[in-house]
């Protein structure tokens, strides 16, 4: 048993934290208070090749595992980057896996290539507004008509659908009353965001300002075959694959964020001097803090070894899921306990634990909440009756 | 034309460091470790002339601790073609590193050295003057510009007052000052091929040096704490205070 990360892996992570030293709070705070996607990040990321981390060789990535690209997120999050940072590249990271898993070698050849290139950015929409976390009830319709489809319906919370020109798109191509498993008769497609056809509506949130997320309104968008991945009504197999993976990354960029704000935490509560004392000085202040950093680094040892399960082609939904639930509330704690060390400056911009905070609430939300989790740790590891 | 680049392992740049409770030096353990800047732009500019087609090989060496391989794989994933690492446990100063690398440069030939003006951590800007002596090579120290032209380098110098323009013959050494260039990110992709660079591994008895530190550090002290400054009420005041205060008028 080794608990270290190897030297390569830790090279991956210095060469990203050395990368992400050029975009700084203030290049962040900027990206938040403006509402604008970190090009300049992206391109950053795009030129030195660290979008295929994950990817294959043979289609221009590094081929590389998951928990590799796990340690690269982690430290792009941990940067101070925080969620506007990992959000803006998660997609090109992994996303795209159920075309690497489930697409022809032509798909692959035209689909992969330009995304980690940059010269393709993509979106992912699964969730719609009327369904919520019960996928296999998706309502947006598509319709075969010769050698294309014809899409309607609704999606929510895509995020990055104002920057992006493809879209992964699950839909349903068979009425749920006319399938004999509730996770049949869904299709995914990889295809042009075509937006004379799909109305892209952005959703005013809480955080992460810089990272857009939408409602779609997609009115007839007509996608040629050639754009399906998989086979038809085999498309909640062909997510389920992606899952676990992007349960991992999620964990790992939870546990960054966590990580930057205890150390902003701790510089503040060394710095500030009240009662003629560091108020890091006080237990009340520090207790709290170590807590979080037992918290932050037990959930990351779980992500870690997910990911090594993963890699290694074991079954790790449990482990997946544990690291996500753990990772995002040990996340949001240490973001929560890095405000409240700060007192008043907490809540200023101008000492980034605020953001960190309003973004720390996007692991625990998506892409499953942490309910979910333990409703499906209770059912699958406990044995318990199934509650959902 | 084979480049020589020797790559220090320091204290990360951003890393404020702290002074040992005993006065024996600063604390090392646990702190990040980097490659000392100046020797990022050596590797930079060797890199450079590579690409340009006047460098045909690039070997990065390093001295230290075992970690060093961290810092040569740095090197190797800038764009040098391989490594060589001198591994010593005993700390090594500017004029054993020097003896080590003149015998080092013996045995490769190596055309130019490009190194660092100086290491960030101990400040000595010593180890290229030194092995110009030993090597008796020529020497265009904190260079902000380099040109090659046949069997010519024109080093531009940053010196106090403005920049001087030195004319040496290969083979000669060179050291970086900061704008000579701007160091390049390592792209994951050449991240990956470093790691299939080859690194060789000697000790310093291999090359027939023996690294024992000829200087002593009696004693490493914090810088003194800042004083807050003093607000004065008029410019009597202040001549008052700089004459019979401050004494420097
Ligand atoms: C910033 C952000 C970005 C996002 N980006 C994307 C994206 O790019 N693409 C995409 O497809 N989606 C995205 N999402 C959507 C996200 O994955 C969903 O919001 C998430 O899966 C929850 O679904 P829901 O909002 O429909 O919640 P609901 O399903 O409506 O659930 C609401 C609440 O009820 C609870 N609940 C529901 N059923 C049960 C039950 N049986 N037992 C116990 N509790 C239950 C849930 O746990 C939750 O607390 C994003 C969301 C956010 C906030």
């Amino acid at each position: 048993m080794e608990f270290a990360l190897t030297e390569a892996q830790e090279q991956i992570r210095q060469e990203i934290l050395r990368q992400c030293a050029r975009f700084g709070d203030e290049y962040w705070l900027a990206k938040e208070r403006e509402a604008v996607f970190p090009h300049e990040f992206y391109q950053a990321m795009v030129e030195t090749g660290w979008l295929g981390i994950a990817m294959p060789e043979e289609y221009g990535g590094a081929g590389l595992g998951i928990t590799e690209a796990a340690v690269m997120m982690q430290a792009v999050a941990e940067s101070g980057a925080g969620m506007s940072g990992a959000s803006a590249i998660h997609m090109n990271i992994f996303g795209l896996n159920p075309v690497v898993v489930f697409g022809a070698d032509e798909q692959k050849r035209r689909m992969l290539p330009p995304l980690l290139k940059g010269r393709d950015k993509a979106c992912f929409a699964v969730t719609e507004p009327n369904v919520g976390l019960n996928t296999t009830q998706l309502k947006t319709r598509a319709e075969r008509r010769g050698d294309r489809y014809v899409v309607n319906g609704q999606k929510i919370w895509t995020s990055t659908a104002q920057v992006a020109n493809k879209v992964l798109l699950l839909t349903r191509t068979t009425p749920l009353d006319e399938v004999n498993k509730k996770t049949a008769g869904l299709t995914l497609f990889y295809t042009d965001l075509d937006r004379s056809r799909v109305e892209v509506r952005l959703i005013e949130k809480m955080g992460r300002h810089a990272v857009d997320s939408n409602m779609l309104f997609i009115d007839n968008l007509e996608i040629p075959v050639e754009d399906r991945i998989g086979e038809e009504g085999q498309g909640f197999r062909a997510i389920l694959h992606g899952m676990n993976p992007e349960r991992i990354l999620i964990a790992a960029e939870a546990v960054g964020i966590g990580r930057v704000a205890l150390a902003r935490a701790s510089q503040y509560a060394k710095d500030r001097v009240v009662f003629g004392r560091p108020i890091g000085q006080n237990q009340a202040i520090q207790h709290p803090l170590a807590a979080c950093w037992a918290n932050l680094e037990a959930a990351n040892l779980m992500m870690l070894k997910a990911a090594q399960l993963y890699d290694t082609g074991r079954e790790c939904g449990a482990e997946a899921n544990a690291a996500k639930y753990l990772a995002a509330e040990a996340g949001f704690r240490a973001c929560e306990r890095a405000v409240m060390t700060h007192g008043g400056m907490g809540y200023a911009q101008e000492y980034h634990v605020e953001r960190f905070l309003r973004e720390s609430l996007i692991p625990r939300i998506a892409p499953i909440s942490p309910e979910l989790i333990l409703s499906f740790i209770a059912e699958r590891v406990l044995g318990l009756p199934k509650s959902y | 034309m084979k480049i020589l680049v020797p790559v220090k392992r320091v204290v990360d740049y951003n890393v404020k460091v702290r002074v040992k409770s005993d006065g024996s030096g600063i604390e090392t353990a646990g702190v990040k470790m980097s490659m000392n800047p100046f020797d990022e732009i050596a590797v930079e500019e060797a890199v450079r002339l590579k690409e340009k087609g006047v460098a045909t090989e690039i070997v990065a060496v390093s001295m230290g601790v075992t970690q060093c391989s961290e810092t040569i794989r740095t090197a190797l994933a800038m764009g040098a073609d391989r490594g060589i690492l001198v591994e010593s446990d005993v700390e090594l100063q500017p004029l054993a590193v020097a003896k080590l690398l003149k015998v080092i440069a013996d045995k490769e030939q190596p055309k130019l050295i490009i190194l660092g003006k100086q290491a960030i951590d101990d400040d000595m800007s010593a180890t290229g003057q030194m092995l110009a002596a030993f090597l008796g090579w020529p020497q265009g120290t904190f260079a902000s510009k380099v040109l090659i032209e046949g069997d010519k380098i024109t080093v531009t110098r940053e010196v106090d007052g403005g920049l001087e323009t030195v004319e040496l013959s290969l083979p000669a050494i060179v050291t970086t000052d900061l704008r000579l260039n701007e160091p390049r990110y390592a792209s994951l992709p050449n991240i990956m091929k470093a790691r299939k660079k080859p690194i060789e591994n000697l000790k310093p008895a291999d090359l027939g040096v023996d690294p024992a530190p000829r200087l002593t550090v009696l004693k490493v002290n914090e810088p003194p704490k800042r004083q807050a400054g003093k607000k004065v009420a008029s410019v009597a005041e202040l001549v008052d205070k700089l004459r019979n205060e401050a004494k420097v008028i």
